[in-house]
């Protein structure tokens, strides 16, 4: 057992009271109010900012806090266990979010749109509802809603973008093997390589989706295939974005000469949570583009 | 002392209330009127017997030990912790029970899930908050609502009794009308949002969903009158969409078609004449009364927030064409439906005129059916 | 179990900081996070009985007399998300954070910053979620299942709920991820996983439930939102989407959100009816893995609340035999408490009682809950007030009574003085009744085939919707006995002693009462 590791002596490091939790409670109130209230059409831009700056505001003081035990060693490997167990679970909730809009593709295309094509069991949804409607994926529904549309080709803009994220992958790989044996050149390089393959593919795929928007007609409001193209995909960028920003901190901490060849938590976080956007893609590209 | 009289006071309450319960209450499950309804009930008892037994014997060995177990007793604890002799027989033993209730349960379902061969069609369709009953054989197309009585009775502190009303919440204006002793197969669906049509006496309880088409069936033995609810939360009337069906012998079932197509006939008529503002504004009112003031209310003030008032609206008041879209289409996301398929040509140009020259509004204009259909 | 070398860091104050208002919002101490979460739990608990009370009141005779229909699904809808999301999940990560530490000998939480957060979101969320009642159109109405198309019909209130939803969804998955890391990283050594608490265990595999299905209704009430505000179609069949999907996403979290509200509960009553028969828990490793089986199950049951909304029969019957299964390990559970009375020595304090009272009920819960899995009679019972009664079973003299049985076990650890027992017992004895009173009838009012969710109905259904209504009001406010309680005990009281009860066994009960600032600065080392 991993615990009979560290004697009875060993100390534990508690922070002591912090104020930044609550400075992050307020911002997400105040972000969440003011989407609320740009929806509900009562203005709430102002709110919306003053969230993202608080948000902004608390990570700056909260991770700095962080980074400076960190570089103080204040953190010895049991500490450093407990973030790894809580980053690793924090991926797989990701991963169970992407799970719902899967698994929402999934029932659409081999559930809803052949009932309402006529197969099997609700064979008379299609008979007495929607008997001119034939199934085929990519749909927008027997209603047609969103007006025609033409559906996201995979080879092209997507399969380069893919070729991109892997190769964002390798770099990682390689910036973090370059860390370990010391190479602090490389390291840089291979971060800054890696995010910027990163914010690459963010401004491709907003080209694709002005692409989409203006050309193709495939909007969100394309029925349930626009739906679930820039759900996924949307919520991926996302990701990809917040990824690309953690990396560029990791490499502005790099730059400032932090982390050691033994000692790096926050460069492997970083690292897993790129993967992790990574093999999303990869799955995302075989179901909503290619098959 | 305090828990004593707290005892008291609560036993005598219920005492009281059992004196004076009324005759018409029931307290186990409906056996029914059909074969399945019978299935179920059956099931049914032998899953409560089950449990009661099972929780005799659990709930008496827990029972013998507090008695006897205990410290003040001076009984000693034994050290015994495990046995896994004893925790694969509680494993399994369960297992058997569980494996007897569910071969029945799954012979029944399998059962009720074929709605082959059946000798009528109806078709239900279900509106916030009325059913549409639908026999594409026969061609009869009719609304099923909460019948008025109840409606005045429903309303909060009208002052009537609701003992004093028949059937309280539970009758419609036009019942659903079977013949007894044939196969009927049920089409459901939904115009808005998901509501259940289930009747318990006959063993059927089935969603209504938007843009899918659910069916079922069912096989009364008996002719008579069956009553339920809609069973699934749809919104504010949801406790005010009752469903009655009345099952009559064969003879009596074709007297009641043909009635109806001579009905529908008729009513097609309304729709081809020319109308006087009067007349529209009459019939519209008592269109409003019983489709549109569920939600915008017997006077028009509507619900803040909720329901738009119809006195000063600026569609009820504006553009009269804005004003006819937006029944005949309903706006989408809202309660607000599209009526263009629930009600003739010559109902919504009344409603329409009403609701112009009505509830505190004058316009003024008014619209011909001719003007409706012309614009659907 | 043995506890060595029990020492507190002399720069360490036992009481912790002044008590100020900073103190509060700043603490990465387990224990002040603890008691913030079950204080908050208790006030809203109040919230949403206060709801379930104008439920009642309004359903006490027929007719409508004091709500419109729309407010009265508003208050069935809030009354549930209070409950469920406000009141008894807090209540348990308040217990949590308070024991789990102590339980394996740990000095905090791992990840104390975190946990601050974890709490200070939910007073947000709730701020944001209770406002709902006052802001035009009023409080979500459409059930807290949510269920499109209704859903979408709300008005200025539907963001508010769905982003009430979301904060409530982040704080669940930070408090679990916590639980796992000090689970797993933070136990003394020797602290093996099978000698873990079973309420350490039990919260182990709920932190699991959690993280897996947290994000999934974060998901689904996204698709919502979208639905509603950007045109998309997942839930509507025009464009190629179906309502019913939601159903299956919403559940799939759903149905593991109910054990998620039991399981705990079980680790409660694990711990405390062992120290009370002063004989071991039996079958411990049983236990376990009856725990660990119920959480595997619980993620192919959903589709047994969606029954009626036409699956195909395969999928029907599949449901119905994997729910029927969970009948299996639950009762493992209930006959292994039932063993460890057997030839115990037992003694009735309040704890106690409210731990049998646990086991009678629960049962009796489950047992309605095998019935209803059967698909062609739930076909009869399903949205009837049957469904009602069986899961008030299982909440309120389930969890709730798990949870005040907990409070009556630890409060003298953790305030350091004794409440006076004769009054637990008065508490458990008049809630006890009064429970019966209030959901029992319902059993009969669904079997007689009442809808549920309907603010009025018909005659014959009157006497036992009057005895019932008559149920919660005794009920309700004998809970304000419970605040009285606590909240004086916490205040003053005689002082408690280490081991506060005879049988306890167990690291927590080897600190003093109450527990130092940091518990276990310096690890004991278990045998
Ligand atoms: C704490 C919460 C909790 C718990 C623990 C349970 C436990 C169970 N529930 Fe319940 N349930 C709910 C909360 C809970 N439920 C809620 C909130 C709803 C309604 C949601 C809504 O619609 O709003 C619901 C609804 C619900 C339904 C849907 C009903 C409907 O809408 O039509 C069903 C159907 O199968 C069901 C089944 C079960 C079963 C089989 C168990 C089992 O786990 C029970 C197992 C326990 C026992 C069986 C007792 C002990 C066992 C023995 C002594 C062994 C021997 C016994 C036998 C062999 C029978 N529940
Ligand atoms: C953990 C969850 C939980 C708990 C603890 C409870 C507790 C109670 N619930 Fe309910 N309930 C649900 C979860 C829960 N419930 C759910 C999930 C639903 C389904 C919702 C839906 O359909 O969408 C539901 C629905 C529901 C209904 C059906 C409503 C309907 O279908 O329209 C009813 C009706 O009787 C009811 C009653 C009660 C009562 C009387 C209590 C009592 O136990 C409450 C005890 C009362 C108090 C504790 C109040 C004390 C207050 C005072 C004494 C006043 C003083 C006030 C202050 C000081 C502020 N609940
Ligand atoms: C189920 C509830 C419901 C019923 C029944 C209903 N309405 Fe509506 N109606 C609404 C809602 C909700 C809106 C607001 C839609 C929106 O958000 O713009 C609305 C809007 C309207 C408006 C536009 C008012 C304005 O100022 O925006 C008119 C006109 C109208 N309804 C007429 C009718 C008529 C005529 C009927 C009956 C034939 C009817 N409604 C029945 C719910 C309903
Ligand atoms: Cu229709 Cu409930
Ligand atoms: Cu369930």
């Amino acid at each position: 057992m991993a615990n009979t590791q560290h004697a009875t002596t060993q100390h534990y490091y508690v922070p002591s009271s912090t104020i930044w939790p609550f400075i992050g409670s307020v911002g997400l109130a105040l972000l969440v109010l003011g989407i609320i209230r740009m929806l509900n059409q009562q203005g709430g831009t102002i709110l919306l900012f003053m969230g993202i700056a608080t948000l902004i505001y608390m990570l700056y003081g909260w991770f700095g806090e962080v980074i400076r035990e960190s570089e103080s060693r204040t953190y010895t490997r049991w500490e450093d266990r407990s973030f790894r167990i809580g980053m690793s679970w924090f991926i797989f909730s990701e991963v169970m979010f992407f799970a719902a809009f899967f698994g929402a593709l999934f029932y659409a295309r081999h559930l809803s749109v052949p009932w309402l094509g006529g197969a099997g069991e609700e064979a008379n949804t299609h008979e007495w509802l929607w008997n001119s409607f034939s199934a085929v994926w990519p749909t927008n529904g027997p209603a047609n809603v969103g007006g025609s549309f033409e559906a996201m080709p995979a080879w092209g803009l997507p399969t380069l973008n893919t070729i991109i994220l892997l190769t964002s992958g390798v770099t990682v790989t390689w910036a973090h093997h370059s860390l370990k044996i010391g190479n602090r050149q490389n390291l840089i390089y291979g971060l800054a390589m890696t995010v910027a393959l990163g914010f690459l593919f963010v401004g491709l795929q907003m080209i694709e989706y002005s692409h989409a928007y203006h050309e193709m007609n495939l909007t969100l409001k394309s029925g349930i295939y626009g739906s679930t193209f820039y759900l996924l995909t949307g919520f991926h960028g996302m990701h990809v974005t917040l990824g690309a920003i953690m990396l560029t901190v990791i490499l502005v901490r790099s730059m400032k000469g932090h982390f050691t060849a033994s000692n790096h938590f926050g460069f492997e976080a970083a690292a897993w949570y790129w993967h992790f956007v990574d093999v999303v893609w990869l799955i995302l590209f075989v179901f909503v583009y290619w098959l | 002392m305090v828990m004593v009289r707290f005892l008291r006071t609560a036993t005598l309450a219920t005492l009281l209330l059992a004196a004076k319960a009324q005759a018409d209450w029931q307290m186990n499950l409906t056996p029914g009127v059909t074969e399945v309804s019978e299935d179920i009930y059956g099931i049914h008892m032998m899953a409560l017997w089950v449990c009661i037994i099972i929780g005799i014997v659990v709930f008496g060995a827990m029972f013998y030990s507090i008695l006897h177990h205990r410290k003040d007793k001076g009984h000693q604890a034994a050290t015994f912790h495990e046995s896994t002799k004893v925790e694969i027989i509680w494993t399994a033993v369960p297992v058997i029970i569980l494996l007897s209730l569910a071969v029945p349960a799954a012979q029944a379902l399998i059962k009720m899930e074929d709605s082959s061969n059946s000798e009528l069609t109806v078709k239900i369709t279900a509106y916030q908050w009325k059913w549409q009953y639908e026999y594409p054989n026969e061609g009869i197309k009719f609304f099923s609502s909460l019948d008025t009585k109840s409606r005045k009775a429903g309303v909060k502190n009208s002052g009537i009794d609701p003992a004093s009303v028949e059937h309280y919440l539970r009758q419609v204006d036009s019942p659903l009308v079977v013949p007894a002793g044939k196969k009927i197969r049920v089409l459901i669906t939904s115009n808005d949002v998901i509501h259940s049509w289930g009747v318990p006496a006959l063993g059927v309880k089935k969603d209504a969903i938007p843009g899918f088409v659910n069916d079922t069936w069912f096989n009364i033995k008996t002719p008579g009158e069956y009553r339920g609810q809609c069973v699934e939360l749809c919104g504010k009337d949801h406790g005010y969409m009752p469903i009655t069906v009345v099952a009559l012998d064969d003879a009596a079932f074709q007297t009641w078609v043909t009635e109806q197509k001579t009905a529908m006939a008729a009513a097609q008529n309304d729709s081809n004449k020319e109308w006087t503002k009067e007349e529209l504004i009459e019939k519209g009112s008592k269109v409003y009364a019983t489709t549109c003031s569920a939600c915008h209310q017997a006077g028009g003030q509507g619900i803040p927030g909720v329901f738009p008032a119809m006195t000063g609206s600026k569609i009820a008041t504006g553009d009269i064409k804005a004003h006819l879209d937006i029944v005949l289409h309903g706006k989408a996301n809202t309660a607000m439906q599209a009526f263009g398929n629930q009600l003739s040509d010559a109902d919504i140009a009344a409603v329409i005129t009403f609701e112009r020259n009505g509830l505190g509004n004058s316009v003024g204009d008014m619209l011909q059916p001719a003007d409706v259909k012309a614009a659907r | 179990m043995n506890a060595q070398a029990v020492h507190v860091d002399h720069d360490d104050h036992d009481h912790g900081p002044p008590n100020s208002g900073m103190r509060w919002i700043t603490t990465t101490n387990h224990k002040d996070i603890g008691t913030l979460y079950l204080l908050f739990s208790l006030l809203m608990f109040f919230v949403g009985g206060l709801m379930a009370l104008i439920i009642r009141a309004e359903l006490f005779k027929p007719g409508l007399q004091l709500v419109n229909p729309d407010f009265f699904n508003q208050m069935t809808t809030m009354h549930a998300l209070v409950m469920i999301f406000l009141a008894v999940m807090p209540a348990f990560v308040g217990l949590a954070n308070w024991m789990i530490p102590i339980m394996i000998g740990a000095p905090d939480m791992a990840l104390p910053r975190m946990n601050n957060w974890s709490f200070w979101i939910l007073p947000f969320a709730s701020v944001i979620l209770i406002s709902t009642l006052f802001v035009n159109g009023g409080a979500p109405a459409g059930g807290w299942t949510m269920y499109p198309p209704l859903v979408l019909q709300t008005g200025a209130s539907f963001p508010m709920l769905i982003f009430a939803v979301h904060l409530l969804g982040i704080s669940s998955i930070m408090g679990s991820i916590n639980i796992i890391a000090t689970i797993m990283n933070m136990r003394a050594p020797g602290m093996t996983y099978m000698k873990m608490p079973l309420f350490v265990w039990t919260w182990f595999i709920t932190a699991y439930l959690l993280i897996a299905t947290m994000p999934v209704l974060a998901g689904a009430v996204t698709m919502l939102l979208t639905d509603k505000y950007f045109g998309t179609s997942f839930f509507s069949a025009a464009g190629g989407g179906d309502p019913v999907m939601f159903q299956h996403i919403f559940w799939f979290f759903g149905h593991p959100e109910v054990y998620i509200l039991i399981l705990p509960a079980f680790g409660i009553v694990s711990q405390i009816i062992p120290t009370f028969a002063r004989k071991p828990l039996f079958g411990y490793s049983s236990m376990v893995y009856a725990t660990a089986s119920i959480a595997f199950l619980s993620f192919i049951v959903w589709a047994h609340h969606m029954f009626t909304v036409g699956l195909a029969v395969e999928a029907e019957l599949f449901f119905m035999f994997a729910t029927m299964l969970i009948a299996v390990p639950t009762g493992v559970k209930v006959f292994n408490w039932v063993a460890t009375m057997w030839k115990g020595s037992m003694t009735f304090e309040t704890p106690m009682l409210f731990a049998i009272g646990f086991v009678v009920m629960f049962t009796i819960g489950g047992f309605s809950g095998v019935m209803l899995a059967m698909t062609p009679v739930d076909f009869q019972y399903h949205d009837t007030y049957f469904v009602v009664a069986h899961f008030h079973y299982v909440l309120v003299p389930g969890a709730v009574f798990a949870i005040m049985a907990a409070v009556y076990y630890w409060l003298p650890k953790w305030t350091g003085h004794m409440y006076n027992d004769k009054l637990g017992r008065i508490h458990f004895w008049i809630s006890a009744v009064f429970v019966n009173i209030l959901f029992f009838p319902q059993h009969f009012l669904g079997l007689a085939g009442m809808p549920r969710r309907i603010p009025d109905y018909s005659v014959q259904f009157a006497d036992f919707n009057m005895i019932s209504s008559i149920g919660a009001f005794g009920f309700g406010f004998s809970q304000l006995l419970f605040a009285y309680i606590v909240i004086s005990t916490i205040r003053k009281g005689k002082q408690a002693t280490d081991i506060v009860w005879e049988g306890a066994k167990g690291l927590e009960w080897t600190l003093s009462s109450p527990p130092p600032y940091h518990s276990f600065s310096v690890q004991p080392v278990i045998k």
